[in-house]
C-alpha cells in the first residue's frame, strides 16, 4: 500500500472572535469593542474551539500544520498534540484583521491543501478578501455572528470534514456564502446582512453526516434542474428580478447571460437589462416597465433560511410590494430545504407589515416540475 | 477485539452475552475467472435421428433475428464447481435466514414460511407457462381470483390487478390511473399536479413525475405531522391527486388522514394510498374507510413472499368501483364455473408488466393469508405494532439516540431514529454503528432518500421476532453506543469479521460515474451508435 501523501493544512485562529458574544455586545469587530469586551470580563473562545476541531485531525497521516504564532494557531495546535510550523510574526494579544489577511495570503503562496480558520463572519470576510476562490477553506465556528455558510455546524464537525478532505475521502468543493452584518446597525436594532462573496468549501450534505450520503453531484444536478424549470416557464415581456446565489446563477447560465453572483440582476426577454442593481434602480425599472409583468426570483441565503433581508436587501419591501406576493419565484435545492428541518423560511424586509404579508405558505421550486410547500414567517 | 469464548453460555448471571459473528472468507473470484475452456456442467444429448428426420433442425425454426451469430461468452464449469462457488458466496453474507432482520426498516423483513416456497417450487407451479390457454391453467387463475377477494376484504376497495411486479410499478399504475381518470373527464391538461409528503416513500414523487405530473411535496408541521395548511395551499384546480404513505416512513401515522382525503376530493383530485407496507394496519384500518380511491400492497413486504435480493415481487393495485375500469388488462373473472382472463376493457391503462402477474409470488401470498385466516392477519398487525413500540422504548433508553418528529408520540410499525446526539458527542456516525453491528451478527440500515433525519437508523421489527430477539438487538445497539464513547476506533474501523470490511461509496456520490442500465451506460460513454450498429 502506498504511504499517505503529505498534506499541508493552514490554520488561522482569530483569537478575538466571539469575544463580544458572552458579554452581550453582538459582535467583536473593531479594537474598541474588543477592549470593552475584555473590560466586561470576556475570555477568548476561538483558540479553544480551534483545538476542539484539531482533535479530529490527529488520525490524518503525514499531516503538516502551517500556522501563525501564539493564539493565532500555534497554541491550539500544540494543545492538540501537533508540532506546527510557525510562520509570520504578530504582536501578542493584539491581533488585527490585517494579521488574518496576511496569514491567509502567505498560506496561499505556500500552497496549503486546505485553509482551516476559526472565527466569525468578520474573519470569513478577511479570508475571502485574501484568497477569494483560489483555495479550499473551511470555517470553525467561533464568532458571535455566523451568517456565512462557510462554517461547519460545530468545531468537531469542522475538524472531521477537514480530516475527510485531507484524506481524500471528500473531494468535492462548493461555493459557500460569505456574509456579514453591520454590527453598529445591530446594536441600533436593525439587521443588514450583506453578501460579500463566496469561498470554496469542502462539501458534504450538512446534516446527515453519513459516509455514503450525497453528493455535490446531486446538488449540481438539482441546481441545473431548477434552472431548467424556471427558464422553461419564463414569459416574454416580463421583468425578472434575479436575486443573488449559486442557485439563481444557474438560471442565468441556462439563459447564457452573465450573473452578478452577490448582486441583483434584471432580465427581460432573455437579456440582462440591469446588472448589480440597487433598490432605486429596481424601483425605477419597475416604473419604466410599468406595463410589464414582473417576477422576483430568490433563493434562501446563508444557512438560516432567509428569503429576504439577508444579502439581498436591494429587493426591498418597496420592490416586493410593487411586484406582488403572487409573483415571487422561490427556488432552492432539496438539500438546502432539508437542513432547515421544520423551521420556516424567514423574511426580514425591514417593514413589519410586508413581513407579515409575506407570511404563510410558499411554493418552492426544487427541480424540474418539482415543488415543495414551505411555511414563511417573519 | 476480545476473542470469542465458545464455552460461554448465552447468559452470564442473567445478563445476555452478545453473539460474535464471523463471516467466511473464501477470496472467491468472479465465476468467469473460474472458467476452463471445454468444461461442461451438462452435456445436452443430440436430437435423435428419428426426430431430426421428422422436424429438421429445431434451431432453423427460430426467427433469424433471434438467432445468435456467435455462442454466448458464458463461464465453463462443472456442476460441483458451480455448486461450491455459490455455496461459498452464500457464506460470505449476513442473510435474512441467519440474523434478526429488524434493521432493514421500511422493507418489512419477516419470516417467509418455507412451506410456501415448497408450494411455489412444486411442478404444478413451475411447469406452467403464461402463454398456455386459460382452459389449462384454471388452478392458478382460481388462486388469483380468490386472492383478489382477500385483498378486497383487506382494503375495502372493489377490484384488484395483480400484474405490477413490485411497489414502484404499482405506484406508477396508480399515477397512470389518476391520469386516465382525468383524461376521461377531459381535464388531463388542466390537472397536472400530484401532491405527496416528504416522508412518503420517494417512489410516489418519482413515479408521479415519470407519469408526467408536476410533483408538490409537503413538509411536516412543527409537531412533525404532515402539514394540512400546506396541503390547502397546494390544492387548486390543477390538482390531479394525492399519493401518500401512511404511516409514513418514520412510523408516524397522520391523525388527520381523513381530512386530507376530503380536502383533495373537494378540490377534484383522487387519493392513492401507498400501502406497500401495511404491516401495522392489517385488519385495523382500510383504504376504503379512509376515503381512498386507489391503494397498493407489496406482496414481498406485508405478505411475506419474501423480500429478497431483488427477486420476484408483487405490487397489487386496488381501485374503487368508479376506477376499476382503468385497471391493467387482463383481469381474472369467474362466471361460477370457470375462470377467464378479461382483455376487453376499453378504458384500461393497458399493461404494466407482461402477462398477469408473478404467479408464484401470488401463490405464496395466498397461502400465507390462508394459513393465518382473518383473525391471524389482524394479529400480525397487533404484534408488529407491539414489537415496534417495545423496541422503541428499549432503544430510546440508550443515551445518544432520539426519534425526531412527533417527539414523545408512539409509532406504528417502524421508527426512523437519529444518532445525531451520539455523533456530536463521539464523532461516530450512524453508518459506522451499522458496520459494527455486523460484528455482533445483525444487519442494520440507515435510511433511503430523502436524507432529512440526521444520522438516521430505521428499525422495523415485524411480527416475526420474539421479545428475547428484540432485547438482543437493543442490547447490541446499546453496547455499540457504549463502545462509541469508550473505544470509538473499534466502531469506526468495523466490521472486523466480515468478508469485505468497507465498501467505497464515493462513486455513488457522482451521477457522472454510474449508469442505471447497460443502455444508459452505452449512451453515456458514447458507444450507443457503435453497439447497435454491430447487432
Amino acid at each position: 500500500m502506498n504511504p499517505a501523501p503529505n498534506r499541508r493544512l493552514g490554520l488561522i485562529v482569530n483569537p478575538v472572535a466571539g469575544l463580544g458574544g458572552r458579554v452581550g455586545l453582538k459582535g467583536s469587530d473593531g479594537a474598541e469593542i474588543q477592549r470593552r469586551a475584555r473590560e466586561l470580563g470576556a475570555e477568548p473562545q476561538a483558540p479553544e474551539r480551534a483545538a476542539g476541531a484539531l482533535e479530529r485531525l490527529r488520525n490524518v497521516e503525514n499531516l503538516k500544520i502551517l500556522t501563525y504564532p501564539g493564539q493565532m494557531g500555534e497554541d491550539p495546535a500544540r494543545a492538540s498534540g501537533f508540532e506546527p510550523t510557525v510562520i509570520g510574526a504578530i504582536q501578542r494579544g493584539e491581533t488585527t484583521a490585517a494579521d488574518t489577511r496576511r496569514a491567509a495570503r502567505e498560506m496561499q503562496d505556500m500552497g496549503v491543501d486546505l485553509l482551516l480558520f476559526a472565527g466569525g463572519d468578520g474573519t470569513a470576510r478577511d479570508i475571502y478578501e485574501a484568497v477569494n476562490l483560489s483555495l479550499p477553506v473551511l470555517g470553525i465556528p467561533a464568532g458571535v455572528k455566523i451568517h456565512s455558510a462557510v462554517y461547519a455546524t460545530h468545531p468537531r464537525s469542522a475538524g472531521e470534514l477537514a480530516a475527510l478532505y485531507l484524506q481524500g475521502r471528500v473531494d468535492r468543493l462548493r461555493e459557500a456564502e460569505v456574509m456579514d452584518i453591520d454590527e453598529d446597525a445591530v446594536r441600533q436594532g436593525t439587521v443588514t446582512a450583506v453578501l460579500y462573496g463566496y469561498l470554496q468549501v469542502p462539501y458534504r450534505a450538512s446534516l446527515v453526516q453519513n459516509l455514503k450520503m450525497p453528493s455535490s453531484g446531486e446538488e449540481a444536478a438539482a441546481v441545473a434542474s431548477i434552472a431548467h424549470d424556471v427558464v422553461s416557464k419564463m414569459a416574454q415581456g416580463c421583468l425578472y428580478i434575479i436575486g443573488p446565489g449559486t442557485t439563481t446563477r444557474a438560471i442565468a447560465d441556462e439563459l447564457g447571460v452573465p450573473k452578478t453572483l452577490i448582486g441583483v440582476d434584471v432580465i427581460l426577454d432573455g437579456q440582462v437589462i440591469a446588472a448589480d442593481a440597487n433598490e432605486a434602480q429596481l424601483l425605477a425599472l419597475l416604473d419604466e416597465y410599468g406595463d410589464c409583468a414582473a417576477k422576483i426570483v430568490v433563493t434562501p441565503i446563508g444557512g438560516q433560511g432567509y428569503l429576504f433581508g439577508r444579502g439581498n436587501q436591494q429587493i426591498s419591501h418597496r420592490v416586493i410590494q410593487q411586484v406582488g406576493r403572487d409573483n415571487l419565484v422561490v427556488v432552492s435545492t432539496p438539500d438546502k430545504l432539508h437542513t432547515l428541518g421544520t423551521q420556516p423560511l424567514l423574511v426580514d424586509t425591514g417593514d413589519r407589515a410586508v413581513d407579515a404579508w409575506l407570511g404563510g405558505y410558499v411554493e418552492v421550486i426544487t427541480g424540474y416540475n418539482q415543488r415543495a410547500v414551505r411555511k414563511v414567517s417573519a | 477485539m476480545a476473542q470469542t469464548d465458545i464455552s460461554k453460555h448465552r447468559f452470564t448471571a442473567g445478563k445476555l452475552n452478545l453473539r460474535r459473528f464471523h463471516q467466511a472468507r473464501w477470496d472467491e473470484p468472479v465465476i468467469f475467472e473460474l472458467s476452463t475452456p471445454g468444461q461442461r456442467g451438462i452435456l445436452v444429448p443430440p436430437v435423435e435421428e428419428g426426430i431430426r428426420s421428422e422436424v429438421g433442425d429445431p434451431l432453423e425454426q427460430l426467427p433469424a433475428g433471434m438467432r445468435r451469430q456467435a455462442p454466448p461468452r458464458l463461464p465453463e464449469l462443472s456442476q460441483p464447481q458451480v455448486l461450491r462457488h455459490y455455496v461459498r458466496l452464500s457464506q460470505e453474507n449476513l442473510g435474512t435466514d441467519l440474523n434478526v432482520d429488524v434493521g432493514q426498516g421500511t422493507c418489512t423483513m419477516k419470516y417467509s414460511p418455507k412451506i410456501n416456497e415448497q408450494l411455489a417450487r412444486s411442478p404444478k407451479m413451475t411447469d406452467l407457462h403464461p402463454l398456455q390457454d386459460e382452459e389449462t391453467v384454471q388452478g392458478i387463475l382460481e388462486v388469483m381470483y380468490r386472492f383478489e377477494q382477500i385483498l378486497k376484504e383487506i382494503s375495502g376497495l372493489d377490484r384488484f390487478s395483480l400484474q405490477p411486479g413490485a411497489g414502484s410499478a404499482a405506484i406508477y399504475t396508480n399515477a397512470a390511473i389518476i391520469r386516465a381518470y382525468h383524461q376521461a373527464r377531459g381535464e388531463a391538461g388542466q390537472r397536472d399536479e400530484i401532491i405527496t409528503t416528504i416522508f412518503s416513500h420517494p417512489s410516489n414523487a418519482a413515479c408521479a413525475q415519470t407519469a408526467g405530473f408536476k410533483v408538490i411535496t409537503l413538509y411536516p408541521d412543527e409537531d412533525g405531522y404532515p402539514d394540512i395548511e400546506a396541503l390547502q395551499t397546494a390544492l387548486s384546480e390543477r390538482t390531479a391527486g394525492l399519493m401518500i404513505t401512511n404511516p409514513e416512513d418514520t412510523g408516524i401515522y397522520n391523525p388527520r388522514i381523513d381530512e386530507f382525503v376530503a380536502l383533495v376530493h373537494e378540490a377534484g383530485g383522487l387519493c392513492a394510498y401507498d400501502q406497500a407496507n401495511a404491516n401495522g394496519i392489517l385488519g385495523i384500518t382500510r383504504a376504503q374507510e379512509a376515503g381512498f380511491d386507489l391503494c397498493h400492497f407489496n406482496l414481498h413486504k406485508t405478505f411475506s413472499t419474501p423480500h429478497g435480493c431483488g427477486g420476484p415481487g408483487g405490487g397489487v393495485v386496488g381501485a374503487s368501483r368508479d376506477l376499476a375500469r382503468f385497471l391493467p388488462v387482463p383481469t381474472v373473472e369467474y362466471d361460477g364455473s370457470r375462470y377467464t382472463l378479461d382483455w376487453d376493457r376499453p378504458d384500461s391503462i393497458g399493461k404494466i408488466a407482461p402477462f398477469y402477474g408473478n404467479a408464484s409470488v401470488v401463490l405464496k401470498a395466498y397461502a400465507w393469508c390462508l394459513s393465518l385466516g382473518a383473525e391471524g392477519l389482524r394479529e400480525v398487525a397487533e404484534i408488529a405494532v407491539l414489537n415496534n413500540n417495545y423496541l422503541l422504548n428499549r432503544v430510546l433508553d440508550i443515551p445518544g439516540v432520539s426519534a425526531p418528529y412527533a417527539r414523545g408520540k408512539r409509532r406504528i410499525e417502524q421508527v426512523r431514529y437519529s444518532w445525531q446526539d451520539l455523533a456530536e458527542e463521539t464523532g461516530v456516525h450512524s453508518e459506522e454503528i451499522g458496520l459494527r453491528a455486523a460484528d455482533y451478527g445483525v444487519h442494520y440500515w440507515t435510511s433511503h432518500h430523502p436524507f432529512i433525519v440526521p444520522e438516521p437508523c430505521t428499525l422495523e421489527p415485524t411480527e416475526s421476532y420474539s421479545k428475547a430477539e428484540l432485547d438482543e438487538y437493543a442490547d447490541i445497539l446499546a453496547h455499540v453506543a457504549q463502545e462509541a464513547r469508550t473505544d470509538p476506533d473499534v466502531v469506526k474501523t468495523a466490521p472486523h469479521n466480515s468478508t469485505i470490511h468497507t465498501v467505497d461509496h464515493s462513486s455513488l456520490d457522482d451521477p457522472e460515474q454510474w449508469a442505471p442500465t447497460w443502455r444508459a451506460y452505452l449512451k453515456k460513454t458514447g458507444r450507443m451508435a457503435n453497439e447497435s450498429g454491430a447487432e
